[in-house]
């Protein structure tokens, strides 16, 4: 199908484009990559006004080291994601995680930041954004603010960004180290997650230091395994403190409990290596 | 809104609506009909082109969006009447039936091989994910993939179909009537 009709802008600064998308009203959308946005276009699931299209802002592009986090520009492609020497050092979790997200075309034009403001339960970048600790830089008419990923996400398909609002950077706090695996359980090639879980350790002496653990698709938005994360704490790195951990992991559905279980224990027993 | 879009060595200069798909640009306004559309939802990949040297799906682009850009499409790929490697190895492999997946598949391929100059089947496989084909059952198209990489030399991909403006001189911008 075709898309209906909107106005098209292209802003060459971060203050022009938060100018035009309040100028424009509340019905103008930013427009990253356009790999979900113009299937809903098309689809005509929604019918913006005005697009902003924020791919001329090249200073939103990239992965910056920051001290003791990393700084991924919101336009950063999938593609660029998998090959970044930082994120592979730094925040390996994201790379295996962005390996695994729809296929090489999607993923030349995807973006990190559109992935998230997108905020599909399915996606799958906002399970590790949130097991990661990931805070979100956001410019909007009265200046920046940071809201963090567990704040960020709110609903299906919503999340703290005003209709005003555009994602800048977001900050990930360096696991530099640590093991990291993304278990993700679909039928297809392509196809979305079913559930997911990401999981990153940190083991130390044979002991497991720290965890993270987040689960896709299992909810409205991205859920973290608190439970599992803080019973695995101090515990040998071994196959049985992994599968009691495991056993934590909760949906409140009996078939994705099922599931989270056993992805999970799959996950940290790759992350652990 | 203007745009001007360098298509397979030529550049074009043209009025589009910004709700205008690229890959429906490339069909009906410049008759670049070897891109073909086969769904709704950014799935199939029949209608893959390259942009910038990198594999895109055009009916998941705005027109706008390609403006200042070079984009490459399935009739951009043969030299002076021989066809690419990859066509020739699709051909000599029987990897189609239909066809109607094949210029997507082929420009995938080239994608793939760019990056990997020796692909294993597994690799094919997954570099050809966002690609369906309803006819053939793949095997063929894996086998031609493969063969397509024992003829071209490692890193031949999108840097074989750069044009440089020497090669084009007799051709002037259409469009923008
Ligand atoms: C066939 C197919 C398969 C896919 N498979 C997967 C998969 O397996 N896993 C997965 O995770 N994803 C998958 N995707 C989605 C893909 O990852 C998209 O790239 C991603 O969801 C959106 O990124 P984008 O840059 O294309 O955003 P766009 O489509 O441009 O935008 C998406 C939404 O986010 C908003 N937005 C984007 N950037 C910003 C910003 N910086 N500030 C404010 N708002 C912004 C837009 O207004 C829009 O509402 C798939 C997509 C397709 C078409
Ligand atoms: S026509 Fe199916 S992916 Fe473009
Ligand atoms: S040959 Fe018919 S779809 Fe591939």
């Amino acid at each position: 199908m075709i898309p209906a009709e909107f106005k098209y802008l292209f802003p060459s600064t971060v203050d022009e484009a938060v100018r035009m998308l309040a100028e424009e009203g509340e019905d103008a959308k930013v427009i990253a990559g356009g790999q979900s946005l113009v299937p809903v276009l098309r689809m005509r699931l929604a019918a913006p006004t005005a697009l902003i299209d924020i791919g001329g802002l090249t200073e939103l592009t990239g992965v910056r080291d920051d001290g003791d986090s990393l700084l991924i520009g919101a336009m950063t492609t999938h593609y660029e994601v998998q090959r970044d020497h930082l994120i592979h050092d730094h925040a390996l979790l994201l790379k295996l995680v962005t390996d695994t997200v729809a296929d090489p075309q999607i993923r030349h034009r995807g973006t990190f930041g559109g992935s998230l403001c997108h905020a599909d339960p399915a996606g799958d970048l906002l399970a590790p954004a949130l097991a990661l600790d990931a805070v979100m830089i956001i410019a909007g008419p009265s200046g920046r603010r940071e809201v963090s990923a567990s704040e960020f996400f709110v609903d299906y398909f919503t999340t703290a960004l005003a209709p005003d609002e555009i994602l800048l950077d977001v900050r990930v706090p360096k696991y530099t180290g640590w093991g990291a695996h993304y278990e993700k359980l679909n039928r297809v090639a392509q196809a979305w997650s079913i559930v997911a879980v990401a999981a990153a350790v940190r083991v130390s002496d044979g002991v497991i230091a720290a965890a993270r653990v987040g689960l896709t698709n299992v909810g409205s938005g991205p859920v973290r395994a608190v439970e599992v994360e803080s019973a695995l704490v101090g515990l040998p790195a071994t196959a049985e403190s992994i599968s009691a951990a495991a056993g934590r992991a909760s949906t409140g559905d009996g078939y994705k409990d099922n599931l989270a279980r056993v992805l999970t224990g799959r996950a940290l027993t790759a992350a652990v290596g | 809104m203007h745009i001007s879009v360098n298509v397979d060595g030529v550049t074009y200069a043209d009025e589009v609506e910004p709700r205008l798909l690229l890959v429906h640009y490339l069909r009906e306004r410049l008759s670049k009909t070897g891109t073909v559309v086969g769904c709704d939802t950014g799935n199939c990949g029949a209608c893959t082109v390259h942009l910038d040297g990198h594999s895109v799906k055009s009916c998941q682009m705005l027109a706008v969006q390609a403006n200042g850009h070079e984009v490459t499409t399935i009739e951009g790929l043969a030299r002076d009447g021989k066809l690419h490697p990859v066509q020739e190895a699709f051909h000599s492999n029987h990897a189609l039936q239909c066809g109607f997946c094949t210029p997507g598949m082929i420009m995938q391929a080239i994608d793939l091989l760019a990056d990997e100059s020796d692909p294993d089947d597994e690799t094919v496989r997954k570099g050809l994910e966002g690609n369906l084909c309803r006819c053939t059952g793949y095997q063929n198209i894996v086998r031609a993939v493969q063969d397509a990489a024992q003829r071209m030399k490692p890193g031949a991909g999108p840097k074989q179909e750069q044009h440089s403006d020497e090669h084009v001189p007799s051709q002037q911008p259409v469009g923008g009537e």
